[in-house]
């Protein structure tokens, strides 16, 4: 379908998209696009302002910070994919960003595009949480970091104010999986599960299982208390208010979590 | 030497390589106003009014009709199938009811389609919702009428009601079950696209990707009031159309108000509205019953039809009488009875969609025959081989009717098994089922028939020599992915002595071609195929005729240095038309049939399937073009598969339908499929010179029953005995937890 | 109404576009380049895929805006000097498209996978390909193609 009507704006960094924003209540960032334009051409979203941000290349970028990486925000799946350091030393994070979409969705949807989004059935967001990344946002009072378990706070909507531009997430480096549930390849997860080991401890991240990504906080104490990966898969539900739908039902959506974070403990 | 038989590269394939392709939708036509429809975002409701004012007003707006402005009759369902509820015709605009999710309320005519776009969201229709019947089983109650007057919601009947107590006596053994074939969406990936456009003298063209211009030319002149001569249809290149690019209520409406408004207009659908627009296919229930002799000899099969005819009473409503008609498929089984109803539910119309009513009996007969097994505890392989009509039985009178033509069904059937190693299959499975692992293998076979040319039509074909020697080929069939150009070229061209090259094959044009039928039911080959073969035979005994004249010569040899000798002299005389023939064919069905083998994997502890192999026997007759066949095999077999493990388009409640866009609809892509494996079979049949049947819908009988008995094999050790389609997750996990309970 | 420069096939081109048209309607309606196809509204179906600086997308999913400044190929601009480009061949060769609507998008979104991944295994292939739907080949002859073209490359 076609999109109803905008003006269109192409800043030429983050002050003067701070700006833009600030000018249109009803303005939007544009990054990739792949999650803004469908809902665009469904004429589900009509926002009376786009502000492109495409353009500003020093938005992309993946970094060795030591005890961190750094990711600009305009950093694409595909990058993600593809960053043999990325690879090497956050290895959940680039597998996930190998598993969103198809490729010509990767060459263009952007990891700052997708966790601003506020998707419950996006991948990113819950790798991030699993990783109890920090996402750094500037906006008209400055910069500020938003730990992943605070960013969000409801379906599509998140911590970020309508004037921040979300700039970097800084993950810790870690091992883990991400293993996710489809009914065909190209499509949301029915269940994503990430897992993810970082300073020693064990963390588990759920996909489509609420209204935003969640953590699976009994799996983790249930870990934390010596259990198998088997027992504590158990409680993979626990917390969860999963959607029915045609990619599944609830009941069917819990189970499918419970066999999910069994096997990506198992792997871990 | 002759191209027939031969895997010859198609002609027409460099303008769709270098998108120079002639779709609808690439037409210029820069003054063409747009159409965009105005559709029901309720499924059952009266209309208390539509106030299009704002949308009149709105920039660049020309007119906003509604069923107020319309003087045309309603949209009936097509004369010649029998027995259709004359009183479940649709308006062309909803005036009084809505009665399914997307039926059209109003006509913006605007200058862009993005204007169109604009305007259509402001026009207020007040809607009075009434109840929603969603599914056929709640139709079938008649509480809530779709068409008060017509008392009933059965808008069409097969077989007969008439049950015989005694029909399953001497059977030692009787099992029975409910096959539902999910609904299905076409999903052609063109997305239809119409222009209609008047001239000066009256005459109407509409250009629209059709699988049936000549009958469109008809359709539209009858309910435009027009005498046929002032319309003409043009259908150039199409972009697949499965059964479902036939006639419609929008190709009517770009007709009407070209008419009305004196200016060309142009509609596309997006591809949203098609999943509402575009009919349907499939959705129907079989509750059948099977009886055998303890030997598994099977003597009675009774099978209750409920289909789901959308909201009108369209093509799809006649299908269970196809159905009914090869219920047995390729059993010999001496006592049948078909009983079924067509009734119309607030849903997308049902039409003939690729197998269109065929899959759905083979579908239910494997069913039976692997419940048959179950209960025997036989192999279903064995239990099949049986039952199979034998090979020396031809022609071969069904108990339903039917008169198959040739066929040898036991040798499909040990193809396949050969093919697919199916001893070492069972091994595997064997092995798998000693470990215990999670992921089980399941082997599923199925016999199949299929009816092609299934009201035994006619078909209209042309050859004319050009004065440079070269032909010309009209067909009244009319290729939309089918190879039309190559292949009917190959058959003049075995008849002509001239290479491909210098054939060309012409359709789709009603204004050219003087007559047709189209391309539906898997006749196109054996129909057009040889009508232009007769055409052909035609002009060489007329180039006979005149070569004794010209050259002296009255069986010359038929190649291109004769042809085009043949034709300058003819031309410099003014008789040219000497060599040019016309010829129609007309032929019984014939019974295409073939047996698949599929082999899953699944996850036990998901449900999720994995389909790893499917090995396909299909035997279609004659083969113009292997190349092509195997293609339209592929083709089928992915359509098939795809409603066993994937594709099930559904409605809520309220008739909402929940899956109307790509995102929800699961219409597999290369990364959900296996490759596939063709065995070769060609058994001709004696309907037609070429000995050909057809193929283009054979994929989708036996691939579907394949997948879902195998999936209810790798299920069995844990009690399983039937999985709902989609066989795949959800419905896998709680066939396991009902069998475990 | 927004300027916009887009190099189209090795040409550039000027237009003035309204923010909200798509880079495929830019290209067929503006451009006239009518190759590149609309099959769905979700970008699911991949018939609009073309290469913009060389990697595949989804033109129906970028406004023609985001495209200025950038180079863009579309089918029409595979063939060099009239030759067809290998993967192009490779698809005739194998008898991968029918009705051939999803072609264009397909060829596209092959030449891309071939340049990130000039051996691909079947399984890289159907997974590359997992962007675009086709409802005539069964995708058995066109991931054939994408082989002859990767072997034909090497």
């Amino acid at each position: 379908m076609i999109p109803a009507a905008f003006e269109y704006r192409r800043a030429g960094s983050v002050d003067e998209a701070i700006e833009l924003l600030g000018s249109d209540p009803d303005a939007k960032l544009l990054a990739g696009g792949h999650s803004l334009i469908p809902l665009l051409r469904l004429r589900f979203a009509r926002p009376s302002l786009l502000v492109d941000i495409g353009r500003l290349e020093d938005l992309r970028y993946v970094r060795d910070d030591g005890d961190r990486i750094a990711i600009g925000a305009l950093t694409r799946y595909a990058d993600l994919a593809t960053d043999p350091m990325l690879a090497e030393r956050c290895a959940p994070l680039a597998e996930a960003a190998a598993l969103v979409g198809d490729p010509q969705v990767r060459h263009r949807g952007t990891i700052g595009g997708s966790v601003a989004h506020g998707d419950p059935a996006s991948d990113l967001p819950t790798i991030l949480l699993a990783l109890d990344a920090d996402l750094v946002a500037r906006g008209p009072d400055g910069e500020r970091t938003i730990p992943a378990g605070e960013f969000s706070s409801g379906m599509f909507e998140t911590a970020l104010g309508p004037q921040d531009v979300l700039t970097e997430i800084r993950v810790p480096p870690a091992t883990g999986t991400y293993l996710k549930f489809v009914r065909r390849e190209q499509d949301w997860a029915t269940v994503g599960v990430a897992a993810t080991r970082l300073d020693g401890r064990v963390q588990v991240g759920l996909t489509s299982m609420g209204a935003t990504p969640l953590r699976a906080r009994g799996v983790e104490e249930a870990l934390a208390d010596g259990a198998s990966a088997a027992e504590a898969a158990e409680r993979a539900a626990e917390g969860t208010a999963p959607p029915s739908d045609v990619s599944g039902s609830a009941e069917y959506r819990a189970h499918l979590a419970r066999v999910l974070v069994r096997r990506a403990l198992e792997a871990l | 030497m002759s191209v027939l038989g031969n895997r010859v590269l198609r002609k027409e394939d460099a303008r769709f390589l270098r998108g120079e392709a002639s779709y609808v939708e690439n037409m210029p036509m820069e003054d063409a106003l747009h159409v965009t429809f105005v559709r029901s975002l309720l499924a059952h409701a009266r209309i208390d009014g539509v106030d299009t004012s704002a949308a009149e007003a709105a920039p660049d707006v020309v007119a906003v009709l509604t069923a107020a402005d319309l003087d045309v009759g309603t949209f009936g369902p097509p004369p010649h199938l029998h027995g259709l509820n004359a009183a479940m015709t649709r308006p062309l605009i909803a005036g009084e009811v809505v009665r399914f999710v997307g039926e059209i309320v109003a006509v913006v005519v605007a200058k862009s389609r993005a204007a169109g776009a604009d305007a259509a969201e402001l026009v207020m229709v007040d809607y009075d919702p009434l109840p929603v019947v969603a599914s056929a089983a709640e139709a079938a109650k008649d509480e809530v009428l779709l068409f008060p007057e017509a008392g009933t919601n059965v808008a069409g009947r097969a077989g007969s009601p008439e049950h015989d107590e005694a029909l399953f006596e001497g059977c030692d053994v009787v099992v029975s079950g409910t096959l539902i074939s999910p609904r299905m969406a076409p999903c052609p990936l063109e997305p239809r696209s119409v222009v209609a456009t008047v001239d000066d003298d009256g005459l109407l063209t509409v250009w629209t990707p059709s699988q049936t211009p000549h009958h469109d030319r008809f359709g539209i002149a009858g309910m435009l009031g027009l005498d046929p001569a002032q319309v003409r249809v043009v259908s150039p290149d199409v972009g697949g159309g499965f059964g479902a690019k036939q006639l419609s209520t929008e190709e009517l409406l770009l007709g009407w108000v070209a008419r009305r408004l004196g200016r060309p207009v142009r509609w596309t659908e997006t591809r949203s509205e098609s999943m509402v627009a575009l009919h349907h296919g499939r959705s129907m229930q079989l509750d059948f019953t099977l009886g055998a002799t303890r030997e598994g000899k099977v003597l009675a099969y009774r099978v209750d039809i409920l289909a789901d005819a959308g909201a009108y009473a369209v093509l799809g409503s006649f299908l269970p009488n196809l159905t009914g008609l090869m219920a047995s498929a390729v059993y010999a089984i001496p006592r049948i009875e078909i009983d079924g109803r067509s009734v119309v539910t607030n849903t997308t119309p049902i039409t003939s969609f690729r197998g269109a009513g065929r899959p759905e009996a083979t579908q239910t007969i494997e069913r039976a025959m692997d419940l048959l097994a179950a209960e025997l505890g036989e192999d279903p392989v064995e239990v099949r081989r049986r039952n199979l009509i034998p090979a020396d039985a031809f022609p071969y009178k069904t108990a339903s009717g039917a008169t198959y033509d040739s066929g040898d069904y036991e040798r499909a059937l040990d193809l396949v098994l050969e093919a697919a190693g199916y001893d070492e299959l069972r091994e595997e499975q064997r092995h798998r089922r000693e470990q215990g692992v999670p992921l089980q293998l399941g082997i599923g076979v199925s016999a199949y028939i299929e009816i092609s040319n299934p009201v035994g039509e006619t078909e209209y074909g042309d050859v004319e020599i050009t004065a440079e020697g070269t032909a010309i080929v009209r067909t009244g069939s009319c290729v939309h992915g089918q190879s039309h150009e190559t292949t009917f070229a190959q058959i003049v061209s075995d008849r002509l002595g001239l290479p491909i090259e210098k054939i060309d094959v012409h359709k789709g044009d009603t204004a050219e071609i003087p007559k047709g039928t189209g391309t539906y039911g898997s006749k196109s080959t054996q129909l057009g195929g040889s009508a232009v073969r007769g055409a052909a035979d035609a002009v060489v005994e007329q180039a006979k005729a005149l070569a004794a004249e010209y050259l002296g010569d009255a069986d010359p040899d038929l190649e291109p240095a004769m042809w085009a000798d043949l034709a300058a002299r003819a031309a410099a005389d003014g008789r040219l038309g000497e060599l040019k023939a016309s010829h129609e064919f007309t032929s019984p069905p014939s019974f295409p049939f073939g047996a698949h083998l599929a082999v899953v994997e699944v996850d036990v502890e998901t449900g999720k399937v994995d389909l790893l192999r499917l090995v396909a026997v299909d035997d279609a007759g004659t083969v113009v073009n292997p190349l092509v066949v195997e293609g339209q095999v592929h083709g089928g077999v992915a359509i098939g598969a795809a409603q066993a493990l994937y594709e099930a388009y559904s409605y809520d409640e309220d008739g909402t339908p929940l899956t109307s866009t790509f995102v929800n609809y699961a219409f597999p892509s290369a990364a959900d499929l296996p490759s596939w494996e063709f065995v070769e079979m060609e058994t001709p049949t004696p309907n037609n010179p070429l000995g050909a049947k057809g193929i283009g819908e054979s994929g989708t009988m036996g691939s579907t029953p394949a997948v879902q008995s195998a999936v209810v094999d790798a299920l069995s050790p844990f009690g399983v005995r039937h999985v709902d389609m989609p066989v795949n997750g959800e419905n896998v996990w709680r066939a396991l937890q009902a069998a475990q309970a | 109404m927004t300027k916009v420069a887009i190099t189209v096939n090795g040409e550039r081109r000027e237009a003035e576009v309204e923010p909200r048209q798509l880079l495929v309607y830019f290209l067929r309606n503006q451009l006239g380049l009518t190759g590149t196809n609309v099959g769905c509204d979700t970008s699911s179906c991949g018939a609009c895929t073309v290469l913009v600086d060389g990697e595949s997308v989804k033109s129906c999913t970028v406004f023609a805006v985001q495209a200025d400044d950038t180079e863009v190929t579309t089918i029409e601009g595979l063939a060099e000097n009239g030759e067809l480009h290998p993967v192009q061949q490779a698809f005739h060769e194998q008898h991968a498209l029918q009705c051939g609507y999803c072609t264009p998008g397909f060829v596209m979104a092959a030449v891309s996978l071939l340049r990130e991944n000039p051996s691909p295994t079947e399984e890289e292939i159907r997974l590359g390909l997992e962007g675009n739907l086709c409802r005539c080949t069964g995708y058995h002859n066109i991931v054939k193609a994408v082989q002859a073209a990767a072997e034909a490359g090497s």
